[in-house]
């Protein structure tokens, strides 16, 4: 059974003053068959603890350890990564001109497979799961995120998703910028992926409309760098109701 | 764009000191000063490795030029001094009109009124060979309506310079790949001329690979209303190579289009690339769409890209006139994304350059060439193991 295991985590970013520490020390553990929201206010580092663990060159582990089923996360290359059995669905998906959808999900799954997948079920498959998540077959010719709207951008991250069946997803604002339909689309992906219960994800989220749809066994409030409070799913109600306006006034108190 | 570090030209492109209007043109190589190196069009090649072209250095060989033309298309070799010669265009610097005060004789294709080649044209020329110079001269003429596609393809060693001329009459329709793929001691400097007729298009690309310097000044102007041009390029430079192309377009009648597109990517210590886009929109040339592009991926440290666009409007009622250039590193974002697919670094980098170029490359109709070029873009990227 698949286990992510963040202990102690601490990243920084370099700054023209220096290195900024972002993450302050994070302690989080993702298993098979869980679903845990990540919520909390902007700029508490949400984004970065996916980065990080995802290897993203620009955030600098200072402290701390990631391992996936005991394997150190933190020695291994982005792609490295990828191949174990994580994989990020990013808040911005980057755009990558000149290479063509298709050409660039036959890359990644020939790479986290091991091996090209045959081409006439791998066409059949890429059109399911294309048709699933309601994504016009004509994307299949266009440049990677190239033009796509802020919501497709978001169809086609959980399309990857469902493509390459990772052991552990993180999800950072997977639900940012879809409409009502586009949620229950995304939302539905993301369920089918949970299915089998053999993979974890984690779900990083400001709102808790996509948790209506999507469970979470556990919710997290993640401020200054941070996760300051841990709950079932009634604590997404809580911090409907009431804000973050308690965690970041508790973190600017702290700071004085 | 892939590029990290784009240079802002935001504030618009750079006026030259002296406007593309008033430059000066001639057919004889003594009417020009041996230039320093200093001048505005000199600045950026090395003019030590210009083996004498600049100075006067005398033909000492011949290059070999092969047409393999389809029945519809006439191939003649002509002496100097054939009346239809020079029509395209004047020499505009000194090695150009050395190249045309010097050579011995030309070959003049055809394509007769209202007649669609049925095959490319491809024209072969083979470079003097090590240590020799020599100069040529080629002529491209589309009578009115007539279609053609002609690969010029520039491979072997040697010193060569050159005028090439693209005629096309009213409504013709001329599409050009002049390919540089030299031996690397080679030094080629080329000015090719575009006539453009009435409503006639022409679609230019350059695609530079190998040679130690290369030069190629392509000029396109318009002889009457509502022509199109379409200048590309594609470049890439190794370690100690100079590439540099000059393109212009003279706006001098109503109603024309322009489009110039250049991408180049570069690598090793010492690859240096120059693109200098010229676009110039006379009083008379209303209703003038421009635009012009040029990026360059530096792959490695140590490589260097030039990108100037000179854009000169002296009249308010164009339709349209832009420009961008940007010149930088690999995106990491990029190769970030594709990583964290799974997509190991190396084939992560081929991807975005493949990438970079395809736009470049789903332009050139010629299925032959661009398989070429494909393969020849994955044997750079294979050279240093990007
Ligand atoms: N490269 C960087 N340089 C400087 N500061 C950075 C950099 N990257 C992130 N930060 C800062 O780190 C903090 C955390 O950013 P992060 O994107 O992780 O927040 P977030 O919780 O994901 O926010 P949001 O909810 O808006 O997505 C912010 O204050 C941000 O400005
Ligand atoms: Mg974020």
């Amino acid at each position: 059974m698949a286990t992510l295991e963040i202990k102690d985590l601490h990243v920084s970013v370099a700054t023209d003053d220096g290195a900024k520490e972002i993450l302050k020390g994070v302690d989080l553990t993702v298993k098979a068959g869980e679903t845990h929201a990540i919520m909390g206010p902007n700029g508490s580092g949400k984004s970065t603890l996916s980065y990080a663990v995802a290897g993203h060159p620009k955030y600098e582990v200072t402290s701390g350890s990631v391992t996936l089923d005991g394997e150190n996360v933190l020695e291994m290359s982005v792609d490295e990564r990828a191949r174990a059995g994580l994989f990020l669905a990013m808040q911005y998906p980057v755009e990558v001109p000149g290479v063509s959808m298709s050409n660039f999900l036959r890359t990644a799954a020939t790479a986290v497979r091991g091996e090209a997948p045959k081409l006439r079920t791998w066409v059949k498959e890429v059109k399911a799961a294309m048709s699933e998540l309601e994504i016009d077959p004509a994307f299949a010719e266009r440049s990677v995120n190239e033009g796509f709207s802020g919501g497709e951008k978001k169809r086609h991250e959980i399309l990857q998703l469902a493509l390459l069946s990772p052991k552990i997803a993180i999800l950072d604002e997977t639900d940012s910028g879809l409409d009502v339909d586009a949620l229950r689309v995304v939302s539905d992906g993301v369920n089918r992926f949970k299915a089998s219960g053999e993979t974890g994800v984690l779900l990083i989220t400001h709102y808790t409309r996509i948790l209506r749809h999507i469970t979470p066994d556990f919710v997290h409030v993640f401020a200054g760098g941070r996760i300051v409070e841990s709950g079932g799913s009634e604590l997404a109600n809580v911090l409907e109701a009431e804000g973050y306006v308690k965690y970041t006034g508790a973190q600017e108190a702290a700071g004085v | 764009m892939t590029a990290a570090v784009d240079k802002p030209h935001s504030h618009g492109a750079v006026v030259p000191e002296s406007s593309r209007a008033e430059w000066f043109t001639s057919f004889d190589v003594n009417a020009f000063e041996v230039p320093s190196g200093r001048e505005e069009i000199w600045r950026f090649t090395p003019m030590k490795r210009l083996a004498g072209l600049h100075t006067g250095v005398e033909a000492t060989g011949s290059a070999t030029v092969e047409v393999d033309a389809p029945a519809e298309v006439t191939v003649e070799t002509v002496e100097r001094g054939d009346a239809r010669l020079g029509a395209a265009g004047t020499p505009a610097d000194r090695v150009a009109a050395q190249a045309y005060s010097s050579f011995t004789a030309a070959t003049v294709l055809t394509v007769a009124k209202e007649t669609q080649a049925s095959a490319p044209v491809l024209v072969t020329v083979t470079g003097p060979g090590a240590g020799q110079v020599a100069y040529g001269h080629l002529q491209v003429r589309a009578e009115r309506f007539a279609e053609a596609v002609v690969v010029l393809d520039h491979r072997g060693s040697g010193v060569y310079a050159d005028n090439v001329e693209f005629v096309l009459a009213d409504g013709a329709k001329l599409t050009v790949v002049s390919i540089q793929d030299w031996a690397d001691d080679a030094v080629h400097v080329s000015a090719q001329h575009a006539s453009i007729g009435r409503d006639a298009l022409l679609r230019h690309t350059v695609v530079t690979l190998g040679g130690d310097l290369v030069r190629v000044s392509p000029t396109a102007a318009f002889a009457d209303k509502g022509g199109e041009v379409e200048l590309n390029g594609l470049y890439f430079a190794d370690a100690g190579q100079h590439f540099e192309h000059r393109t212009f377009v003279d706006h001098s009648q109503a109603n024309c289009t322009s489009n110039v597109v250049y991408k180049g990517a570069l690598q090793g210590n010492d690859a240096h690339t120059v693109w200098i886009g010229d676009v110039l929109i006379r009083a008379a040339a209303e209703g003038t769409q421009t635009y012009e592009l040029n990026r360059n991926l530096l792959l490695t440290d140590g490589a260097r890209a030039d990108s100037v666009p000179n854009l000169e409007i002296e009249t308010g009622e164009i339709a349209g006139a832009g420009h961008a250039s940007a010149t930088g590193r690999f995106d990491d974002e990029q190769l970030f994304y594709l990583q964290a697919r799974g997509i190991p670094e190396d084939q992560a980098r081929r991807l975005v350059v493949r990438g970079f170029f395809h736009e470049l490359l789903m332009k050139i109709q010629v299925p032959e060439v661009r398989e070429r070029l494909e393969a020849a873009i994955e044997a750079e990227l294979e050279a240093v193991g990007v």
